[in-house]
């Protein structure tokens, strides 16, 4: 009779059972039937020779070691498509994300990720960009006024900063008041004119959230709370992140 | 909104449908509206859709902090298959609707020469209302720069 494979060492994956005890069901970790349906459809596969079932059998190989020093997990956008199309509905997504939380420290992280991450706990306004609370406003305001004189059928058109009971709070992305503030002017406009109430507001606006891409669980939680806490304070109906 | 604009311009455009929008929240159903929307500003005849698309679309490549990450190599690498199925399309323009996406297919246009434009969904809308000035067409190319243009006069 054939023997099984013995693997050397005294690895267990104990890392894979870390990140099954912390998602429902295990995420499927130990179903994979090794398809390859996975990496067949993932723009990441090749990529430092790495492809998502591979990712998954060094898991499940206890290959702890070698699955978290790699930039791999930097690679996957953790878009799920993978899993969209497993047969058993496998969550590599969630697998590479503990990876990135598990895997180097803070330091070695790509830097332009830390960077943004850090930013945006800097302020209320949540901006990975570092743009203030004053800063914003400003824009907009100015911007708005700009557009009613220059298209008087806009005149009346609005882009209102904290209107309380706003049945919309539209978030928008930091890159647009920062670098391209006119291209904030099209959605005004369509906003206008379909009559939507809606608001910015100071506190909580930008969009984004690299704390989130980190895989900083504590940071990105307070982030998202942060925007929570602004559309309440504001009594909103309705949060729209354009992200 | 109507698509009166392209009618004799014929101007072809493709969509990228945003992971986040699509498989990872909404579902098919939005990637509905969102040819619904698009068909209705650039004509039924002028949308070419990429293949695979909706929930099984690819990503772009531009999610995840790739964008941010300091790897561009890896990040085209990845954003090539996007690349090939806009290409094969054959179309002038692709709307993206999420600002990743947008920054990443912009990119890879320049990065492997596809020639093709990179636009938010409310420029068209915009565009199609008659309503877009000269100063909120950033990502139009020459041949919509100049195209029922708002309040010409206002142009910086
Ligand atoms: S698609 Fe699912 S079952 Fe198939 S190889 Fe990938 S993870 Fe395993
Ligand atoms: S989530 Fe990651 S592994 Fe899965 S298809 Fe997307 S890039 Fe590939």
């Amino acid at each position: 009779m054939a023997e099984a494979i013995k693997l050397g060492g005294k690895k267990q994956g104990i890392f894979k059972d870390k990140v099954m005890a912390l998602l429902p069901e295990g995420g499927n970790l130990n179903l994979c039937l090794t398809c390859g349906m996975c990496s067949s459809g993932c723009p990441a596969t090749g990529l430092e020779g790495m492809d998502p079932r591979k990712l998954l059998r060094m898991a499940a190989l206890g290959m702890d070691e070698e699955i978290l020093s790699s930039d791999w997990a930097w690679m996957c956008t953790m878009c799920q498509r993978c899993i969209y199309v497993c047969p058993m509905k496998i969550d590599i997504p969630q697998l590479v994300f503990n990876i990135r939380n598990q895997g180097k420290p803070r330091e070695e992280r790509p830097k332009g990720i830390v960077g943004s991450c850090d930013m945006a706990l800097r302020s209320d306004t949540c901006s990975a960009m570092g743009a203030t609370e004053e800063d914003f406003q400003f824009v907009v305001e100015d911007v708005l006024e700009e557009y009613q004189e220059a298209q008087p059928e806009f005149k009346d058109m609005q882009a209102p900063v904290n209107k309380e009971g706003a049945e919309f709070f539209l978030n928008q992305n930091s890159r647009e008041p920062v670098t391209e503030p006119d291209e904030m002017v099209p959605l005004w406009k369509i906003l206008h004119t379909v009559g939507a109430d809606w608001t910015y507001g100071t506190k909580g606006w930008a969009a984004e959230n690299y704390c989130m891409f980190m895989a900083d669980n504590e940071n990105w939680e307070h982030i998202v709370r942060t925007k929570a806490k602004a559309v309440d304070d504001l009594k909103c109906r309705v949060w729209l992140n354009t992200e | 909104m109507n698509s009166d604009w392209n009618k004799d311009r014929k101007i072809k455009f493709t969509v990228q449908d945003p992971c986040q929008l699509v498989r990872k929240t909404f579902g098919d159903p939005v990637a509905e509206d969102l040819r619904f929307v698009v068909r209705s500003v650039v004509g039924e005849e002028n949308f070419i859709d990429m293949t695979p698309n909706r929930s099984n679309n690819y990503c772009c490549g531009g999610g995840g902090g790739f964008l941010q990450s300091g790897m561009p190599d890896a990040r085209r690498y990845y954003g090539r298959l996007k690349d090939e199925q806009i290409k094969k399309t054959g179309a002038a323009y692709c709307i993206t609707p999420c600002h990743n996406c947008h920054a990443q297919v912009h990119d890879l246009s320049e990065h492997y020469e596809g020639g093709y434009h990179t636009l938010h969904l409310w420029t068209l809308i915009c565009l199609s209302l008659g309503i877009l000035g000269p100063n909120e067409r950033e990502y139009l190319g020459p041949d919509l720069k100049d195209v029922d243009v708002f309040h010409p006069e206002s142009a910086m």
